[in-house]
């Protein structure tokens, strides 16, 4: 245990380590902290009936967000797989949260009127400001932001406390459930696809099917196996490098005059396809339910078309400028 | 062949509608078994490969506030400032923010995603424009609105994202390309996703303003039909 600790100190006082990195690690940490307190919270909720299950859920994704750098691989790994099984078996569910009293706020509102925004885009503004003026990157901003909208918010409101704040908290990140640990997930089925060779064998087919040196069907075929990879892996990024490698340099990028322009419109090929897929929950399974929809596909149901004229664009703006 | 089981099993699996996390540990293991990477391999590139992708979690940070946010009145205030907009309706607002989120987002900038805008401001503004029509916001045309947003936040989020030099999209070209020979500079893969932004935006605008008419009239019907006159 000291060691470990040792470990933390002696990377954190690395001056190699950027101190925009170092800030994203403090900013996992204080993630991972307010999850474990998700945890403790179900514990102790003794009419949450699946408390236990929800406790080990919340607790194993707490430690992998605030100290997954430090952990051995491995033990990410099973801690991964307990959170999962637990989602699995069913056993995660929301406890009892003190919700919001349409009332209160609307008294609140007739108090604060448009200075609500303030807070309110202190963390987009924060990100902006972090990201054009320093080297910390977006994410360091998005956290300080967060942080300055709880400072603006307790100056507004002596009843916005610490209590308050976590029982919000505690009230939305239950509503998304084990969901939360989907994108992460997804990512890493990804790293498996690949690390397992899934995308040698695919290009092994696409070759026996496309004729050498026909850049056109080449092209053709690359830009809609990006949507297509995607769709299968929820994560464009995992598609670019086993399709690039397996299709776009055989089959295109070695026989044109820009390729590194077509390389990166292939990208964006498979956004097309990210828009479509059930699989990238960060963005469409997600939402359904932080907005409270009925339609599981409600968000996908209004991208899919736009993501078919978008590429079929793109395709066409390839042949242009290749 | 046999590799491809992992790809079959996700397929299936969402098809047969399957619970999500239960399909995707299914399909590592299996792809991990055939492919030769075994429990000791799974587990390593699991461990490794979700804590490198943490920065997916930032949404977490976000709800510290979004709660408490709302519960100061937040909605209420978005709703009193659309009711100003006497023209607005939910797809002008969506529209509005689709260009705002483009601009943005081509600064890796995001204002806190669904959970950080779109259901606290977003959202309350586009039923407060129906209802300041003096309608009473129909359930499916809510549910329309709501995959409406989030589909305007993804767009230009994806397709603006991409224009951010030194963008994480374009690194991870950048080195695939390099690996195969292709030399290539952040500022030109920016440069050549300009025109598909533009596009993709006008695209979802257009997507949105046209179907939102069309369930203002089929929810509406005779009360949206004055205004329908007076624009046309």
């Amino acid at each position: 245990m000291a060691g470990w600790f040792t470990s933390i100190s002696t990377w954190f006082s690395n001056p190699e380590v950027t101190l925009g990195t170092k800030l994203l690690e403090l900013l996992f940490l204080v993630m991972g902290l307010a999850t474990g307190y998700v945890a403790f919270k179900n514990l102790l909720d003794k009419t949450n009936p699946k408390r236990y299950g929800t406790f080990v859920f919340w607790l194993s994704l707490g430690i992998v967000l605030a100290f997954g750098r430090f952990i051995s691989p491995k033990i990410n790994g099973v801690l991964i797989l307990i959170m999962a099984l637990s989602a699995i078996l069913r056993q995660v569910g929301p406890g009892k949260t003190e919700s919001v009293d349409p009332a209160y706020s609307q008294k609140m509102s007739e108090r604060f009127g448009y200075y609500i925004f303030i807070p309110t885009l202190s963390i987009g503004l924060s990100a902006l400001a972090f990201a054009l003026f320093t080297k910390l990157g977006a994410l360091v901003g998005i956290g300080f932001g967060v942080f300055l909208a709880i400072v603006i918010l307790m100056f507004m409101n002596k009843d916005n406390k610490p209590s308050t704040f976590m029982n919000d908290f505690t009230r939305m990140i239950t509503l998304i459930g084990p969901l939360s640990m989907l994108p992460m997930l997804l990512a890493s089925l990804g790293a498996i696809f690949t690390k397992a060779g899934v995308g040698d064998v695919i290009a092994h087919y696409v070759g026996l099917v496309i004729p050498e040196g026909n850049v056109a069907v080449g092209l053709v075929v690359f830009a809609i196996a990006m949507p297509l990879f995607t769709i299968i892996m929820g994560n464009a990024f995992a598609a670019i490098t086993v399709i690039t490698v397996g299709i776009g340099y055989p089959f295109v990028l070695q026989y044109i005059s820009n390729p590194a322009a077509i390389g990166m419109l292939a990208l964006t090929c498979g956004y097309c396809g990210t828009l479509c897929t059930p699989m990238a929950a960060n963005f469409n399974i997600v939402p359904v339910a932080l907005l409270e929809m009925k339609d599981r596909f409600g968000v996908i149901r209004k991208q899919w078309l736009p993501a078919v004229i978008v590429l079929l664009f793109q395709i066409i703006y390839m042949f242009i400028i290749k | 062949m046999i590799k491809l089981l992992g790809v079959l099993i996700v397929i299936l699996g969402f098809a047969l509608k399957l619970d999500s996390i239960l399909i995707i540990i299914a399909a590592m293991v299996v792809t991990a078994l055939v492919g030769g990477l075994g429990v000791n391999g799974m587990l390593e590139t699991l461990g490794t490969s979700f804590v490198a992708n943490r920065g997916m979690a930032i949404f977490i940070i976000t709800l510290l506030v979004t709660g408490t946010l709302e519960r100061n009145g937040l909605k209420e205030a978005a709703a009193k400032l659309i009711g100003k907009v006497k023209s607005a309706s939910a797809a002008s607002v969506i529209s509005a923010y689709a260009v705002m989120r483009l601009i943005f987002a081509a600064f890796n900038v995001s204002f806190g995603g669904v959970a950080g805008f779109v259901r606290p401001v977003v959202m309350p503004m586009s039923i407060g424009a129906i209802k300041s029509k003096g309608l009473e916001p129909n359930l499916e045309h809510v549910e329309a609105i709501k995959g409406h947003a989030a589909g305007a936040e993804n767009v230009t989020w994806f397709f603006g994202q991409v224009l951010f030099v030194g963008g994480s999209g374009a690194l991870l070209v950048q080195s695939t390309l390099k690996n195969l020979g292709i030399e290539s500079d952040l500022v030109s893969l920016a440069k050549v996703q300009i025109p598909v932004a533009i596009f993709a935006t006008i695209t979802y605008i257009v997507y949105t303003l046209i179907s939102d008419r069309k369930y203002m009239q089929k929810y509406y019907g005779d009360k949206a039909a004055p205004a329908e006159v007076k624009e046309a």
